[in-house]
């Protein structure tokens, strides 16, 4: 979103130099982690083996040839694929159903919801990770439906993580969304579902994109719950990688490698998106 | 123009156009009312309801039940009939002259220390940053491009390349510290031993900074121009102007940004886990490491469990004062 200079004079040359000295060592801070992947995911093992080089003294590919072999980098990859992508979804089309209904209908146990759904933020993870694992295997046991150990279950669970936020966010931009248009929308036929989806929906489509974003990035990077979730064949990125460290030795340039290649999809996807994201903040969240 | 600058109110009051957009919001119930929604609302609420009651309310319930039981590996299967400990767990818990109450309230005093730390930079860097690129410059979304990568990569990935440049023999930190800068005699321990305090920190402040920085970007667009443009007119240089207009209209965005950051780092599991693995060193304890360690190495669950109500209490009671205390602030300055 470019903003038109706040002031009609150039900033003083102090200004300019703090500036200067700020962005730098920002700049430095947030990027020196992806330098160091990036080279070292280049690097012969030897090389990351022994004192760190700045400036690579050989380079191979061989690293991103590997991984796949070490562990089933690929299985995992696909795991954490459906399992985010599918929470994602679903999260944001309850979400979408959830703030409309708060956003525009008043109705007894609104503040409760509202009240209740948010402060689950504040849960430690910790305390509902334990039953939350016994419910799972007791659900299993009785019904036969599996969710101890499925992509099902952690689905499930990771859908609930972003929910609050991206109800709460919606609200805020329904809220902004004139009331007349899904009003007029009504008078023309539409039922109130009509409505949320021909209006009130396409004119959020920036908040939508940015809870999108929240949602599949809070999946993609768990750890917690999916190093107790998973089994073999359902274990996700973010314990699958753990997997290169785990031997006498480890493979610093394949655990490097490895990393870059599952933080491309994302990191990519978020900057593309993330002007969607500053915009859905500022009419939503940030009230 | 004689506007006089008045921080901390970003309403547009008394620009006539304005009026009209605030006033939908006023009209609220015009159509839906109760007896026309017939129950829609509440069907539209269902799917989150079901969830939100499966994953987090019943668990937490159940959590909680279980922190008054004597919960170890042999009842998993059946935790109803583990047998009741009443407040036995909690006792030991707080026993502060024992080895396990000792150790827990280490392990909270390390982790609010390095909460204040981790969310105290990365507030500082945050606003630094989003100030800083208030102005229009060249390369300034390349920039901002730039700052938001740490918050995109995935918690694991990151991390695991910091516990790379945190390595003794072949990390980049000693690299730099020992063999170019020689600052030290010895190339020091990262991840193990009281540097790992240090080295928690700076990790936790590399990923939550760019969050502050997004939230703190966001408010800024909510800052009218005009009150710059008034402050620029009667005289107010660029610092005056951060000083007298920009962080006054950021406060209620800070508020709630230093609560769910504060959230956010006490609870963190992610961080101290992928840094140092399953159990901490005992610098960089952190609570919720302490909790899983507790529960899913040494099998105590009901001590687990019990530790974890104390901290959702303690997080409670926080969260309640600070809410108290800035909606105060507020109604003071509003007055």
């Amino acid at each position: 979103m470019p903003r038109p200079p706040s002031s009609p004079t150039a900033p003083p040359r102090s200004f300019r130099w703090t500036r200067r000295i700020v962005l730098t060592f920002l700049t430095a801070f947030a990027l020196l982690p992806v330098y160091v992947m990036l080279s070292s995911s280049l690097k012969p093992l030897q090389d990351v083996s022994g004192k760190f080089q700045w400036i690579p003294s050989g380079l191979t590919v061989r690293p991103y040839i590997d991984i796949w072999d070490t562990v089933p980098l690929a299985r995992y990859f696909l795991n954490s694929l459906i399992v985010a992508g599918a929470a994602t979804v679903l999260s944001v089309v309850i979400a979408v159903f959830a703030a409309y209904a708060v956003s525009r209908y008043r109705f007894r146990g609104k503040r409760v919801f509202t009240v209740t759904v948010l402060s689950t933020q504040m849960f430690p993870g910790i305390l509902f990770l334990l039953p939350l694992f016994l419910i799972f295997v007791n659900i299993g046991n009785s019904t036969g439906i599996t969710l101890y150990g499925s992509r099902g279950g952690l689905i499930l669970t990771y859908l609930t993580f972003s929910l609050p936020f991206s109800i709460w966010m919606l609200i805020g931009y329904f809220d902004s969304i004139p009331r007349d248009l899904d009003e007029a929308a009504m008078v023309d036929g539409c039922g109130a579902l009509g409505a949320l989806f021909r209006v009130v929906v396409p004119a959020a489509v920036p908040g939508i994109v940015a809870v999108a974003v929240y949602a599949f990035m809070t999946a993609w990077g768990e750890v917690l719950f999916a190093s107790v979730m998973t089994n073999d064949t359902t274990r996700t990125l973010s314990v699958g990688l753990q997997g290169y460290a785990s031997q006498n030795d480890v493979y610093w340039n394949q655990v490097m490698a490895a990393s870059l290649v599952v933080s491309v999809p994302v990191v990519a996807g978020f900057l593309l998106l993330q002007r969607y994201l500053v915009a859905g903040l500022t009419a939503g969240a940030v009230k | 123009m004689t506007t006089t600058v008045t921080p901390g109110r970003t309403d547009r009051a008394g620009s006539g156009e304005s009026v009209g957009t605030t006033d939908t919001r006023r009209r609220l119930p015009r159509i839906p009312d109760r007896i026309r929604h017939g129950g829609l609302p509440y069907l539209l609420l269902l799917p989150a309801i079901v969830l939100e009651m499966l994953v987090h309310l019943i668990p937490m319930v159940i959590g909680i039940t279980m922190s008054f039981r004597q919960l170890t590996q042999f009842y998993i299967r059946n935790w109803g009939e583990a047998p009741w400990a009443a407040f036995d767990n909690y006792r030991v818990a707080v026993d502060f002259d024992a080895p396990i109450g000792q150790a827990l309230l280490h392990s909270f005093y390390v982790t609010c220390l390095f909460t204040v730390l981790a969310v105290g930079l990365s507030w500082l860097f945050g606003v630094a940053a989003a100030i800083m690129m208030q102005e229009n410059f060249r390369g300034r979304g390349l920039l901002r491009a730039v700052f938001l990568t740490p918050y995109a990569l995935p918690v694991y990935a990151a991390v695991i390349t910091w516990a790379f440049m945190f390595q003794r023999d072949n990390g980049l930190i000693n690299h730099v510290l020992h063999d170019q800068l020689g600052l030290t005699d010895e190339p020091s321990f990262w991840l193990i031993g009281d540097n790992s305090f240090i080295a928690l920190v700076v990790v936790a402040v590399w990923k939550s900074w760019p969050f502050a920085f997004l939230i703190i970007m966001a408010g800024l667009q909510n800052i009218p121009r005009e009150l710059y443009e008034a402050a620029a007119i009667d005289g107010a240089g660029i610092w005056q102007q951060i000083r007298k207009i920009t962080l006054p209209s950021l406060r209620p965005v800070n508020q709630v940004l230093v609560l769910v950051l504060f959230l956010w780092t006490f609870n963190d599991f992610n961080t101290p886990y992928v840094l140092f693995g399953r159990a901490a060193p005992e610098a960089a304890d952190l609570i919720s490491i302490h909790i899983y360690q507790s529960s899913f190495v040494t099998w105590n669950f009901g001590s687990g469990s019990a530790m974890s109500v104390l901290l959702l209490l303690f997080l409670l009671l926080v969260t309640a004062v600070y809410l108290l205390l800035t909606s105060r602030g507020r109604k003071a300055a509003d007055a």
